[in-house]
């Protein structure tokens, strides 16, 4: 019951917060988000799960009750974690506890909604990770994109409507697209399952059951299945060349919501695409390796060569996200144990990675009220502590050892040149890897211009180091980064665990 | 355990059969008692007292009706349908579910009437009328002959007419009434008409009889058509439905806007009553269809026409209140489907259990907006998107509440209106009507254009001119929060209702 217990307190605590008064509303809005926190690493402590929760495996904290009766399909409320989604609830619930103490500064209107809405989508977050049923788990994923439309068209910056729009409209038609491709596999099973469970449809899919639709055959049904499935998911993750409301978004967004944005919800896209393409349809998969593979290496260097071209910092680590998320696409194609291992690994690395270095641009923004690379120099003379933890980041993001993000991308990497889903594999692995020379670049240019250097800025505020709940969660991240990347094992363990399974189909 | 201890009370008690009909009774005793406090003293200015006698009558009369349904009376469980006075009205799960939602709209809609017609005449007369025809509506869901099906239509329609005009020196509210009126008298017409063809051809009234003397009557295929064609118009009127939807834009237009809600919401699920019971009962489709009667193709032309033409002219208004005339017809369109996809042999229970199911969630999300409309027009605010910029800092509770009945009203997670379109849509697939649905589908995603409008307008937006709340209508706050409420906790509640109404529906077959 940990996990009903987990979401139901966070929506009541959304609640509570919504109706609190302005002034209480964030430390009210931080001090509810931690008993999530708690639960989460309780969860972790007490975790026992072994294998794929679709592929047959033992889940932990699961709740499978009949919901309802449909057409002779049984919805149920079926919730629980495995390896692969256990990392990703502790992140979100650690990524939302900071988020919110980053919003303490930059949010000053309509503060109880802001928290409201804030601690909502975690709710619905905690939902999309841990529902197994596929009806629950729309139901969380849909609901998740309603309070970030508020939160972008709201509190956003002055082309926060258009971003908010496009944000909302590019993800829901992306959603209708993935839901009618799941539906069609649903009907093509007909008898074969009884409910909408996913471990169920999974091993039915995986089984072989795939009947014709509409005069369907099975195989074209699967290909198409898949394909709608990867484009509905691709946009939230998002892949080259969906990519385009994600900029966007990002850049009219809040601090505190960008650093959702990236750190979770881009982690929804690709949670789901393991979930359902590459554990349901591994077949498929292989087949459309190369086309997948190619879009992988084409959001890697497209992302960084974009971002290498800003002039905002925000933008910058905005079309980072494309790239890194790009690794994350080539692992999971890879089909080895530390290719889809490294992914998952690098979903919760990039998590916490891209919420830093948002969170640093914000607290270098709300001193200096500008994020144009050329409008300042030698900012690390005002703010060192801010300045040093960017860099820090900034190593993180590059990949430095012992930080998250190498064990990420290292898992990625020895994935992706020890696969076989097909012969040229280790040729576009090669080139992915370019990306990291790119991201070192930018990254180095953008800190070089604006940190070192002799101090200039072209404004009329005073900057100093910011204060000190602006930085607390900076060092947190930083401490959690480095945390995971000299001991990955403290998830990877698991992550591997839950991910052989799925690998036993393939080649 | 719930159920079994009020079924063992029941069981045991010695009520008459008429006692089924109690959730008539309630709301007819209550209109007459509002009818004679006024009497007693026509001058009063005391509303509260007849806003509180309405909204007492609405509640008993959904509190036996739920009790009802919780414990079985007229459903296969205790012995299945009560018939009474010959046949020409019947209590089964049917009947009562849509007393369920008639109440619960009745007693919504009452409660923010109580502020919107402050300082208007004739309060009693309103309320009084609100409850008559809510009697009617729940004698329509409980109408067993095509004789109580017209006169209770006629009983829920007239005070409908008079309702509207209320506002009379509101010149868009008189002639929205007239419109109303004649197309009301015209479609009566046509309907009374039809029921005097199959009087003709099976020389009987009650649903049932009428069956069976179609199935003995071959030779008067022709005259059969023509009634069961006729009586469909009759019931898209009241449903507006396609082609007999132009007075419903005027309509709710010019009415008094809890007025607008009740029509929207119970007066169009009454319609939809009758239309199931008459359709499965009366004409079945085993029976018909190869007779060359095929009205589920009609249903289905209907119900594409209706939803596309009501989606797309919603998305083109100015108008709130108008947008939300015209996405009403959408729905009408939706809710259509439960009769279109009834196939011979198909899961027809499953699909018009969706529907009433539907219309359940319906009867409190469009309610509640149409609530909301009232408040807006409380604060006298104009009636445009633009007018709503902004409202959300300062009223942030309606807005939130408005929020969760558009995104419902559009199916978007996690508030009702989604589980109750996607059963539908569902169970239409089911059926083997995948277009259908696919048609709904595309028009639900299209509706979530114009509903997000009025979203982006009370939140995103910067309001146009500086716009001071004064006052917060305690009543109308009540009932748009209920109503809010409904529509969320219908999302994990789901369950029981769409099972209920899929069991009762199927009682029917």
């Amino acid at each position: 019951m940990i996990i009903e217990a987990l979401i139901a307190f966070t929506f009541v605590a959304a609640l509570a917060v919504l109706v609190a008064p302005d002034e209480y509303a964030g430390r009210l809005a931080f001090v509810l988000s931690l008993p999530p926190v708690a639960g989460a690493l309780w969860m972790w402590s007490q975790f026992d799960a072994s294998g794929n929760a679709l592929m047959d495996g033992t889940i932990a904290f699961e709740t499978d009750i009949v919901w309802f009766t449909l057409g002779g399909l049984d919805l149920h409320w079926f919730v629980g974690v495995d390896g692969i989604s256990l990392p990703l609830v502790v992140l979100t619930t650690i990524l939302s506890s900071l988020a919110i103490v980053s919003a303490w500064t930059p949010i000053s209107e309509r503060q109880s909604q802001f928290y409201g809405l804030m601690l909502f989508m975690e709710a619905n977050l905690l939902g999309v990770f841990t529902a197994l049923d596929f009806f629950v788990w729309f139901v969380f994923w849909e609901a998740v994109l309603v309070p970030m439309y508020f939160l972008v068209g709201v509190w956003g910056g002055p082309r926060r409507k258009y971003a908010a729009i496009k944000f909302f409209v590019y993800t829901n038609i992306a959603s209708l697209v993935m839901f009618i491709g799941f539906i069609a596999l649903v009907f093509g099973l007909g008898d074969s399952i009884g409910s909408l469970r996913l471990p169920e449809v999974a091993m039915a899919l995986r089984a072989g059951e795939l009947g014709s639709l509409f005069g369907i055959q099975a195989p074209t049904l699967a290909a198409a299945a898949f394909v709608a499935m990867f484009v509905g998911f691709a946009v939230k993750v998002p892949v080259a060349p969906l990519h385009t409301w994600l900029p966007d978004a990002h850049v009219e967004a809040p601090t505190p919501v960008s650093v959702m944005l990236a750190g979770v919800l881009l982690k929804m896209g690709t949670y789901a695409l393991l979930r359902f393409n590459f554990t349901m349809l591994p077949e498929v998969a292989v087949d459309l390796a190369v086309p997948i593979a190619i879009l992988a290496v084409v959001s890697v260097i497209y992302g960084a060569l974009l971002a290498l071209a800003q002039e905002d910092l925000k933008r910058i680590v905005a079309y980072s996200s494309v790239s890194s998320m790009g690794y994350v696409i080539l692992g999971l194609i890879a089909y080895t144990t530390y290719g889809v291992g490294g992914a998952t690994f690098q979903m919760v690395a990039h998590g916490l990675i891209s919420g830093l270095m948002f969170m640093t641009v914000g607290v270098v923004y709300n001193t200096t009220h500008t994020r144009m690379v050329g409008d300042m120099s030698g900012i690390a003379d005002r703010m060192p502590v801010t300045a040093g933890i960017f860099v820090a980041g900034a190593f993180a993001y590059m990949g430095l050892p012992l930080m998250a993000g190498f064990a990420g991308e290292f898992f990625i990497f020895k994935g992706s040149f020890e696969s076989t889903t097909f012969s040229g594999m280790p040729l576009f692995t090669a080139a992915a890897m370019f990306g990291i020379v790119i991201v070192a670049g930018y990254l180095l240019f953008a800190m070089q211009r604006t940190l070192f250097g002799p101090f200039r800025f072209d404004g009329e505020y005073t900057i100093t180091e910011a204060p000190v709940h602006d930085v607390a969660p900076l060092a947190v991240l930083l401490a959690l980064i480095i945390v995971l990347g000299v001991a990955p094992d403290l998830f990877f363990g698991m992550i591997q665990d839950a991910v052989n399974p799925i690998l036993g189909g393939v080649s | 355990m719930f159920a079994d201890l009020t079924r063992v009370a029941l069981q045991s008690s010695t009520l008459p059969d008429w006692a089924a009909t109690a959730p008539i009774l309630a709301l007819a005793v209550a209109s007459l008692v509002l009818l004679l406090a006024d009497t007693v003293d026509p001058d009063t200015s005391n509303s509260t007292l007849l806003a509180s006698i309405a909204v007492v009558g609405s509640l008993v009369s959904f509190g036996i009706a739920a009790w009802y349904l919780v414990a079985g009376t007229g459903q296969p469980s205790t012995g299945g349908p009560i018939e009474l006075y010959g046949s020409s009205l019947v209590i089964d799960g049917m009947a009562l579910f849509f007393q369920l939602i008639f109440a619960s709209v009745t007693a919504l809609v009452v409660v923010a009437s109580y502020d919107y017609l402050k300082g208007e005449d004739y309060q009693g007369e309103f309320y009084s009328l609100v409850l008559f025809a809510a009697t009617g509506m729940a004698l329509m869901a409980a109408s067993n002959s095509l004789a109580t099906v017209f006169v209770s239509l006629e009983l829920a329609s007239l005070p409908s007419y008079a309702l509207v005009a209320f506002l009379k020196r509101n010149r868009g509210s008189v002639e929205a009434s007239l419109k109303y009126f004649l197309i009301g008298a015209v479609s009566s017409a046509v309907l009374a008409f039809g029921i005097s063809l199959v009087y003709a051809a099976t020389g009987t009234l009650v649903l049932g009889d009428v069956a069976s003397g179609i199935a003995e009557s071959s030779g008067l295929v022709g005259v059969v058509g023509v009634g069961v064609f006729m009586i469909i118009g009759g019931f898209a009127f009241k449903t507006a439905s396609v082609p007999f939807h132009f007075w419903a834009p005027e309509a709710y237009e010019g009415a008094p806007a809890p007025i607008s809600g009740f029509l929207s919401s119970a007066s169009k699920a009454a319609g939809f009553a009758v239309a199931f019971r008459v359709f499965t009962v009366a004409f079945p489709v085993s029976e018909l269809v190869p007779m060359g009667v095929d009205w589920p193709l009609a249903f289905a032309v209907l119900a594409v026409v209706t939803m596309t033409l009501g989606n797309f002219a919603a998305a083109t208004q100015e108008n709130v209140k108008r947008m939300l005339a015209y996405s009403s017809i959408g729905h009408a369109g939706y809710a259509l489907i439960g009769l279109a996809a009834v196939s011979g042999g198909g899961p027809n229970g499953d699909v018009i259990g969706a529907a009433m199911a539907h219309l359940m969630v319906y009867g409190f999300m469009n309610t509640g907006a149409f609530i909301f409309i009232a408040m807006t027009e409380y604060w006298d605010l104009g009636r445009t998107f633009e007018d709503l910029n902004g409202l959300s800092t300062q009223a942030p509770m309606a807005c939130l509440a408005m929020t969760v009945f558009m995104f419902s009203l559009a199916g978007l997670p996690p508030f009702g209106g989604f589980l109750s379109k996607y059963a539908l849509f569902y169970s239409a697939i089911e059926g083997g009507f995948w277009w259908l649905a696919a048609v709904g589908a595309i028009n639900s995603a299209l509706s979530l254009f114009y509903y997000s409008r009025v979203v982006k307008a009370m939140w995103i937006e910067d309001p146009v001119s500086e716009f001071e709340i004064e006052s917060r209508p305690m009543g109308l706050y009540v009932a748009i929060m209920a109503a809010a409420l409904g529509t969320v906790l219908l999302l994990p509640a789901f369950a029981p209702v769409v099972e209920t109404a899929q069991a009762s529906a199927a009682a029917l077959f």
